[in-house]
């Protein structure tokens, strides 16, 4: 420690809900100048610690010191003085607003009564060129990427005058491209002396990024790591609480008849633009296909048309050789379709609702969990039973509201859902976002199996590791179109990566030949 | 873990609320140099005081728990009909004309066939607002706030031009169609209570049955819930709609027949859009449009009402002070997500503190 000053200190925190302990004595030191993560599985307490840092929650004990003084961080404007500041993972911007307006909402500085907007736009200029966080402050926000948010995310911590920075979850939402440059935005920050606190549970980031770790289960902090000589396997183990599996074990596919197909189909979204371009597309039984692609190319609307939660402006989709293209999603429901919903908290559950009932949402209206238009409360609690203990869904009973289950519980109760009307085809979208290696590995190896019995499966996911994993095929999804189909054995990331962001098959195998993927990106 | 608790916190609101009314009553009482405690002895006196009074308590409440039992349907879909007021009024007027056409019918058929009309002149006043809605996304609540009006006009016109020949009053009902039930009078001291008090609590517990255990109230309360998982799960949000409103107009509806064929025994043009409406929703608010609950808060209205009416002659506070202390009762009914949010505040603060 005598090398390097803690610039945050957290001592013994412990915070209690009634009875349950959601941190219990955990102790974390962040070094001036360093990465830290901070890895644990889903409601192992990390976010409450944090929430503690930023001021959102007070411990009810344990201390806080930064830069050597005890502090009582009361409110988030406590922190943001202190110089702490986060950049979260869903984010808080105001679309309709510039990129300088976002960054000073909140700092505004005027000069005779009336907003400075050229300092200010002279300020954001200097801290980004700083950085290396290149932004035009004038544009609009909703019409940058996504990667772009973030850096406003992190240029209005920076405006406020934080040394401090709280990552949360920052990859979850970008392209491999993209958390390529931010992790190098990690690092200038940190050149220039700015402390990081990295929340992830994805490993190989950690690897890539992080100075130290410290690992959190269940609300103890498991320990603190050197990340240069632990193995991401040791530091999943030590996550879990046990062994993990990276590698999805499974044979290789055996594909049958046609389960899905889709003929040029075109699907408008909700602006009224084509999100979906005269696209053709066939899943098997007994295959995984998975879609690749950046957000916003059209994925969620084939998912919607294929589920018929969208309408479909024209083309054909076949499911067990009927059309079901503009049926009601019940019908294509009942023709063998189980769906796993990109948004679970939109569209998966009703998290008002028990979980029993929640459950039992596909199959209310059928025997023997209903007779005439009454249900049988009996049959709904064994069925829900029978799925929970099957699925190792993890709650206090089968009453509890779906709401306060943990994302990784929550998922588990919609494949159980899913999978338990046996459907000829599974859609699983985004069906790990957010969700842990333990629970990762538990539903992938559940969408392996509903493959080897047979059934098709159409997996949509942002993760390229997901996608490589899992899939038996790759398609690659670029402005509303699937642009190549590539086997998962015979692809890399990089080639995926250059795919989805538009490049040609043949200009990208060469690029990568040529040792030049990466840059040939950044460019465009 | 929290369930438990989030039940107490969810009643804590609702007493809460009608105490600090209750307060701020007491308040208003001693500012105009009255005695609370004598004002409000009158008034529970007046309320619960003998059978007479007890008996005029629950026929107020009467209509309010079908009225709030409507209102509470629609909201559990996610809908807020503020056309209750209209339906009842309708269903009022319908239950009367029914009465009056086939008044020669014996009353085992007069009567159910009078509540059914004036039940399904509520269900259709409402369904108009739910095909709106459903098939054209127009705003329940505007649609419903135009059709109170359309009711209170059609109905008095009616009254004069068809029901009657200019006159302000309908006929008395025949004694068939009447709710009045002799025991129930003779056992409440010549109360004007009527059999319409079981239909009310039946009624409410064939709601809590339709909620809670039929495929329809899950669809309800799925699509108030959340309207996209009802749709991913296949429920049709066009159809619940139109039912939630039409169950929900039925219920008002039959509030309104509670008047028609219970309390008054005609009806007359009214001035105003009748008050069982706009207290049906805000008793179904107090009573969390829980059945149970909108059964005590419709007592509770029920009770100030009646017992209101005793403190000018016992405790001398003059009948507009009386409504300013049921008026503020309301308020806080109202102002709930005041109270909810300093309990939240206060809890906060209880689990933060470092020791």
């Amino acid at each position: 420690m005598a090398e390097s000053v803690n610039v945050i200190e957290m001592k013994g925190i412990t915070k209690q809900f009634g009875t349950f302990k959601a941190n219990d004595n955990i102790n974390l030191q962040l070094k001036k100048g360093e990465i830290h993560a901070l890895l644990g599985e889903n409601g192992a307490g990390k976010s409450t610690l944090m929430n503690i840092l930023s001021g959102l929650l007070e411990p009810s004990s344990g201390e806080i010191l930064v830069n050597g003084q005890v502090v009582n961080i009361s409110s988030p404007s406590v922190a943001n003085k202190l110089g702490i500041g986060m950049v979260h993972q869903h984010f808080m911007l105001v679309k309709k607003f510039t990129v300088t307006e976002n960054i000073i909402l909140g700092m505004e500085q005027t000069k005779n009564g009336f907003l400075d907007r050229e300092t200010a736009k002279k300020d954001i200029k200097e801290l980004s060129e700083k950085y290396g966080l290149l932004v035009d402050p004038s544009a609009k926000v909703e019409s940058i990427s996504i990667g772009m948010e973030q850096r406003v995310e992190i240029l209005k911590t920076l405006y406020r005058g934080a040394d401090i920075l709280i990552f949360d979850e920052p990859t979850a939402v970008l392209t491999p491209q993209e958390i390529d440059e931010l992790i190098s935005i990690m690092r200038a920050l940190t050149k220039e002396g700015k402390s990081i606190i990295l929340i992830t549970h994805k490993l190989d980031e950690i690897k890539a990024v992080a100075d130290r770790c410290t690992v959190i289960r269940r609300g103890k902090s498991i320990d603190t790591v050197d990340v240069s000589v632990t193995s991401p396997q040791e530091l999943a183990d030590m996550m879990v609480g046990r062994s993990v599996s990276f590698k999805t074990q499974k044979k290789a596919s055996q594909p049958k008849e046609t389960v899905l197909s889709i003929e040029n189909l075109t699907v408008k979204e909700n602006r009224g633009l084509d999100a979906v371009k005269g696209l053709n597309l066939e899943v098997r039984a007994g295959e995984v296909v998975g879609i690749a692609g950046i957000d916003g190319n059209g994925q969620s609307e084939l998912i919607h048309a294929i589920t018929g939660l969208t309408k479909v402006e024209s083309g054909k989709i076949t499911l067990n050789e009927q059309e079901i293209q503009n049926k009601t999603p019940r019908k294509i429901t009942e023709l063998g379709l189980g769906h796993i919903p990109e948004d679970r908290h939109k569209y998966g559950l009703v998290l008002p609702m028990s979980l029993e009932e929640n459950i039992a949402l596909q199959t209310y209206y059928k025997k023997p969990l209903s007779k005439n238009g009454i249900l049988n409360q009996k049959e709904i609690k064994k069925f829900a039973l029978k799925l929970i203990e099957e699925f190792d869904v993890r709650t206090q009973n089968e009453t509890t509201p779906a709401g306060s289950l943990s994302g990784g519980n929550q998922q588990k109760a919609i494949i159980a859902r899913e999978i338990s009307r046996d459907p000829s085809l599974l859609i699983a979208a985004q069906p790990t976002r957010g969700l842990d290696v333990g629970a990762i590995e538990y539903i992938h190896s559940r969408l392996i199996e509903q493959r080897d019995n047979g059934k098709a499966v159409l997996l949509m996911s942002f993760e390229l590791d997901e996608i490589l994993n899992v899939s038996d095929r790759i398609a690659v999804m670029y402005e509303g179109n699937i642009v190549a189909i590539v086997d998962p054995k015979e692809t890399t990331q990089q080639e995926l990566g250059l795919l989805m962001a538009g490049t040609s098959l043949e200009q990208a195998r060469s690029l990568i030949k040529q040792g030049k993927g990466k840059e040939s990106v950044r460019i465009d | 873990m929290t369930n438990r608790k989030d039940t107490l916190n969810n009643l804590l609101v609702p007493l809460l609320s009608v105490v600090m009314g209750f307060v701020l009553g007491a308040i208003i009482m001693v500012i105009f140099g009255y005695n609370p405690i004598d004002g409000y002895s009158a008034m529970i006196n007046g309320a619960f005081g003998s059978s007479f009074y007890i008996g005029e308590t629950l026929r107020q409440a009467t209509p309010l728990i079908l009225t709030a039992l409507g209102f509470s349907v629609a909201y559990n879909a996610g809908f807020f009909n503020i056309g209750v007021a209209g339906q009842a009024l309708l269903g009022w007027l319908c239950s009367v004309w029914v009465a009056n056409i086939f008044s020669d019918l014996p009353g085992l058929i007069l009567l159910p066939l009078s509540i059914l009309g004036g039940v399904l002149a509520g269900a259709l006043w409402a369904g108009i607002a739910g095909f709106l809605r459903a098939y054209f996304n127009t705003s329940e609540v505007i649609v419903t706030i135009m059709l109170n009006y359309t009711a209170l006009y059609t109905t008095n016109y009616l009254i004069r031009n068809v029901l009657t020949d200019s006159a302000d009053a309908t006929p008395r009902i025949s004694e068939g169609a009447s709710l009045r039930a002799g025991w129930l009078t003779e056992l409440t001291s010549n109360s004007t209570l009527h059999a319409g008090i079981f239909i009310s609590l039946a009624m409410a517990i064939i709601v809590w049955f339709l909620m809670k255990k039929t495929t329809s109230g899950f669809e309800i309360r799925t699509v108030g819930l959340n309207p996209s998982a009802a749709e991913y799960a296949g429920m049709s949000s066009k159809r619940t709609i139109i039912i939630s409103m039409l169950i929900s107009g039925g219920l008002a509806g039959l509030g309104g027949v509670m008047e028609g064929l219970g309390n008054f025994q005609n009806i007359f043009t009214q001035g105003a859009m009748p008050t069982i409406g706009f207290d049906g929703m805000a008793v179904a608010l107090l009573g969390l449009s829980n059945p149970v609950g909108i059964i005590f808060s419709a007592i509770l209205f029920g009770a100030l009402k009646i017992g209101g009416n005793s403190m000018p002659m016992i405790s001398g506070v003059p009948t507009e002070v009386v409504d300013i202390v049921i008026a503020s009762i309301i308020f806080f009914v109202g102002a709930n997500y005041l109270i909810r949010y300093f309990i939240d505040k206060r809890a906060r603060v209880n689990k933060g503190g470092v020791k």
